[in-house]
C-alpha cells in the first residue's frame, strides 16, 4: 500500500482531515413507476438510493459493498452523472455537479472515470482498441506530447497489453485483456477519480488477482481516487483503505478498511462477513461468528419503515421500526467509524456462543447437522 | 472417414490465418499487426457462400447492364422509341393483325429478343432502357427511404420517451395506409400539384412523383427496425463509456451507435429494393406509373398481357430478367444477413 497508508492518523480518518475529492450528501435517486389506465400516473417509485452520504479524499480508494440490488451501481452512476440525481448534493472538488449539464460538466468529465462491469458489452466491437481508447481524448481535445497514438500505446503497455495491439479488435481479446482496455480508456483522460462498478465481477478468479492488482497499481502510482463497487469482500478488503456498506439503497456502516473488516458494528455488517467463504485448513480457523439471514431482500418500492434492516435482523425491536438509525460514530467506535443502528453488536467478529440462524428451516437442519456431529 | 479430412480443416484453417501467424514473425519488424474487423469477417463469410457470390454477379451484371444501356444500345445500333415497322429497312416486320411475322415474337439477328406487337418497337433496346429506369427509380427510392427511416429510427430509439412515443405513433399512422390503393389514388394528385391536367406531364416528373409516393410510405419498417436495434444499443455499456467521457450526443450516435446497426440496415435495404421494383412495374402496370412512350419494365407487361395470346414470346424477356433480377437480389439479402450473423443458421 502507498506511504500515507501506514500513518494510523490518516488511516482512521474519514477523509475529513485530508482533502475531500468527492463529497456526496444526501444523495437520492427514485425511479419513478408509472401505471394506471388509460391515464398513466406515477405510482410508486423504486428507492434505489436513499440519502446517502459518501466521502472520497485525494488519492484514496474507498470500497462500496452490499447485496445485488442494494443501490452500489445505481450510486456509482449518479455519482458520474450517468443518471440525473432526484435528491441531494454531489461536490466534486467543491464544484457543485448535482445537476450539471453536458456543458456545464465538460471540465470536471475528464477527471472522473468509470470502469464498467461487463468488458464484452463495454467494448465498441466495430471499433479497434486504438480508436477506443483514442475518442476520450478526442471527446476533450486532449493532445499529449507525441500525439495520441503514442499515448494509447503507453497506455496499453501501463495495463500489461502489448502496444502492438493498437489495431485489433475487441472481440480478439479475451475477459481480462478487455478489462485492461477499459482501465486504459479511463486512464487515456488522466482522471483523478475512477468509479470501478464491480470491474472483476465478470472475471474469471484467476483473472480477477490480475485486474485488482493493475488497478492497485494504477492508484498507488498515478495517485488516483477510486470509488471501488464490488460485492465481493475480500476483493475490497485487499484494494479499499476506507469501505462503505450498502444496504437497501442506504448507507448503514462505514468506516476504514480495519474498522469494518475487524470491528463492525452493524448487524448487517456482520452478517456480510460471515458470509465470505473461506478454506478452513483446521479447526482452528473456525472461529468466526456464523449468521444466516432469512429471506430477501426487501422490495426497494416499499422499504420498511425506521432501519430497513429490520426485517430481516436478529436484534430488531420496536424502535428500529419507528425510528431511523442516524449514521453515526457510536459509543465504542473509532474515529471515523460511522454506524447506523439502534442495538450495534459488540466490535468483534469471534465466533458466538450460538450461530443466528434466522432461517427457521435451516435451523432445524443445523440442529439435525450438530446431533450427528456430535 | 472423417477425421483426416478434419485435421486436413484445421491445417489449413491454421495455415489459412496469415495475419495471426504473421504477427509473431512481425512483431518486431516494421509492420504492425492489424486485426480484422467484424467488417472484414463478414466479408470472409460472405466470400465463402457460393450462392450469395452467384447472386452478387448476377445484381452487378443487371445494374452494369442498366447503367450501360445507351452504350449497349448505339453497338446494337437500335434505340426503344423507334417504329421499325414502318421504317422502310424492315418491310414486313410485322403481319396483318400488326404481330410479329416472323416465329417466336419476331426474334432475328436484327431483333435479338423480337418485336413489340402494334407499334413494332424492338423489345431488347426496350427492355434494357425499362430496366434501367425501374433500377435507378428502385435505387433512388431505397436510398430515401432508408436514410429517413434511420434518421426518424434513430432519434425515437436515442431520445426515447416522449419523443420515441410520438414519432412511434406517426410511424403507426403511416403504415395504416393501404399502401397500394394510396399509391393509385394519390399519384393523379401528386402529378396534378405540379403540373396542370390538361396539359402534357414531363417524365421526369412522373419518375419524381413516383419516388415521391413510395418514400412517403416506405420508410417506417426501417424506422421501426433502426429504433429497436438503437434501444437495445443505447443502453449498452460502450455507449455509457462514452457518455462518461463526455461525448455530445451526436458523436455517440455517429460513431458509437451507428456502425452497430449498419448491419440490419443493409440487410433490410437488400429486401426492400427488389420489391420496390416490383412495386413500380405495378404502377406502371395499372396505368398510373410510366406511360408510353417511356420504356419501363411494368410497361411492357401491360403491352405483354394485352397479346398474349397471339403473340406469348412478348412477356418472356421482361417476365424472365424481372424475375432473375428479384430472385437475384433476394439470396443475395439472405447470404449478407448470414454472412453478418452467423449464428442465424438455416
Amino acid at each position: 500500500m502507498s506511504d500515507n497508508l501506514t500513518l494510523p492518523a490518516q488511516q482512521g480518518s474519514t477523509g475529513a482531515s485530508t482533502e475531500a475529492l468527492l463529497k456526496v450528501e444526501g444523495l437520492t435517486k427514485h425511479f419513478p413507476i408509472y401505471g394506471g389506465f388509460p391515464i398513466k400516473r406515477k405510482v410508486g417509485a423504486v428507492q434505489a438510493v436513499d440519502n446517502v452520504d459518501l466521502t472520497v479524499g485525494v488519492g484514496e480508494s474507498v470500497g462500496l459493498v452490499g447485496e445485488s440490488g442494494c443501490g452500489k451501481s445505481t450510486t456509482g452512476r449518479l455519482i458520474t452523472r450517468l443518471l440525473e440525481p432526484t435528491g441531494g448534493k454531489i461536490e466534486y472538488a467543491g464544484q457543485d455537479i448535482t445537476h450539471a449539464n453536458r456543458k456545464k460538466l465538460a471540465p470536471v468529465r475528464s477527471e472522473i472515470q468509470m470502469i464498467f462491469q461487463d468488458p464484452y458489452s463495454s467494448l465498441n466491437p466495430r471499433q479497434t482498441v486504438g480508436t477506443i481508447i483514442k475518442s476520450p481524448m478526442e471527446v476533450n481535445g486532449i493532445n499529449p506530447a507525441g500525439g495520441r497514438e503514442k499515448r494509447v500505446r503507453e497506455l496499453l503497455e501501463l495495463v500489461g497489453l502489448n502496444p502492438e495491439h493498437y489495431n485489433r479488435f475487441p472481440h480478439e481479446f479475451s475477459g481480462g485483456q478487455r478489462q485492461r482496455i477499459g482501465v486504459a480508456r479511463a486512464l487515456a483522460l488522466n482522471p483523478k477519480l475512477i468509479v470501478a462498478d464491480e470491474p472483476v465481477s465478470a472475471l474469471d478468479v484467476s483473472i480477477q488477482a490480475q485486474v485488482v492488482n493493475l488497478l492497485q497499481k494504477v492508484q498507488e502510482e498515478m495517485g488516483i481516487a477510486f470509488l471501488f463497487i464490488a460485492h465481493d469482500l475480500a476483493v475490497v478488503r485487499h484494494f479499499s483503505q476506507r469501505v462503505a456498506v450498502m444496504y437497501l439503497g442506504k448507507v448503514v456502516e462505514v468506516g476504514d478498511r480495519d474498522s469494518i473488516y475487524n470491528r463492525p458494528r452493524h448487524p448487517y455488517t456482520h452478517a456480510l462477513l460471515s458470509a465470505v467463504p473461506e478454506v478452513a485448513v483446521d479447526d482452528e480457523t473456525e472461529n468466526r461468528e456464523r449468521i444466516r439471514l432469512a429471506g430477501d431482500v426487501p422490495s426497494p418500492i416499499s422499504p420498511p419503515s425506521g432501519c430497513r434492516f429490520r426485517t430481516r435482523c436478529w436484534k430488531a425491536q420496536d424502535k428500529c421500526a419507528t425510528e431511523e438509525p442516524p449514521l453515526l460514530q457510536i459509543g465504542g467506535n473509532r474515529e471515523g467509524h460511522l454506524t447506523a443502528c439502534h442495538f450495534p453488536e459488540e466490535p468483534s467478529i469471534e465466533a458466538r456462543s450460538e450461530d443466528v440462524v434466522m432461517d427457521p428451516a435451516l435451523k432445524a437442519l443445523e440442529k439435525d447437522g450438530n446431533v450427528s456431529k456430535d | 472417414m472423417t477425421s483426416p479430412t478434419k485435421a486436413e480443416d484445421s491445417g489449413s484453417a491454421a495455415v489459412l490465418d496469415p495475419e495471426l501467424t504473421a504477427t509473431t514473425d512481425v512483431v518486431k519488424g516494421e509492420k504492425q499487426p492489424e486485426g480484422r474487423s467484424p467488417g472484414q469477417l463478414m466479408w470472409q463469410r460472405f466470400k465463402r457462400d457460393r450462392t450469395g457470390v452467384v447472386s452478387a454477379c448476377v445484381v452487378i451484371f443487371f445494374f452494369v447492364v442498366a447503367a450501360l444501356a445507351p452504350v449497349i444500345s448505339k453497338l446494337y445500333g437500335k434505340d426503344p422509341y423507334t417504329l421499325y415497322a414502318q421504317e422502310p429497312d424492315y418491310p414486313f416486320l410485322l403481319d396483318d393483325f400488326a404481330m410479329p411475322s416472323g416465329d417466336f415474337g419476331g426474334i432475328s439477328g436484327d431483333f435479338w429478343f423480337g418485336v413489340e406487337p402494334k407499334l413494332g418497337r424492338d423489345v431488347f433496346t426496350m427492355l434494357l432502357y425499362g430496366m434501367r429506369t425501374s433500377l435507378y427509380m428502385a435505387v433512388l427510392v431505397t436510398l430515401l427511404s432508408v436514410i429517413t427511416g434511420v434518421i426518424i429510427g434513430m432519434i425515437g430509439g436515442y431520445f426515447g420517451g416522449r419523443v420515441d412515443y410520438w414519432i412511434g405513433r406517426v410511424t403507426d399512422f403511416f403504415l395504416g395506409f393501404p399502401q397500394q390503393l394510396f399509391f393509385i389514388a394519390f399519384m393523379p394528385v401528386v402529378t396534378a400539384m405540379f403540373v396542370d391536367p390538361q396539359d402534357e406531364t414531363p417524365t421526369y416528373l412522373r419518375a419524381v412523383a413516383i419516388i415521391m409516393v413510395m418514400w412517403f410510405l416506405g420508410w417506417m419498417g426501417l424506422a421501426r427496425l433502426v429504433r429497436s436495434s438503437v434501444l437495445s444499443l443505447r443502453d449498452r455499456e460502450f455507449v455509457e463509456a462514452a457518455k462518461v467521457s463526455g461525448a455530445p450526443p451526436g458523436r455517440i450516435v455517429r460513431k458509437e451507435i451507428l456502425p452497430n446497426i449498419v448491419t440490419p440496415i443493409l440487410v433490410q435495404a437488400t429486401y426492400i429494393l427488389p420489391s420496390t421494383i416490383l412495386t413500380i412495374a405495378f404502377l406502371s402496370f395499372i396505368g398510373v406509373g410510366f406511360v408510353e412512350p417511356t420504356p419501363d419494365w411494368g410497361r411492357m407487361f401491360k403491352v405483354g398481357t394485352e397479346v398474349y395470346e397471339q403473340d406469348p414470346m412478348f412477356l418472356l424477356f421482361p417476365g424472365a430478367a424481372l424475375v432473375i433480377f428479384v430472385l437475384a437480389f433476394n439470396l443475395l439479402g439472405d447470404s449478407v444477413r448470414d454472412a453478418f450473423d452467423p449464428k442465424t443458421g438455416r
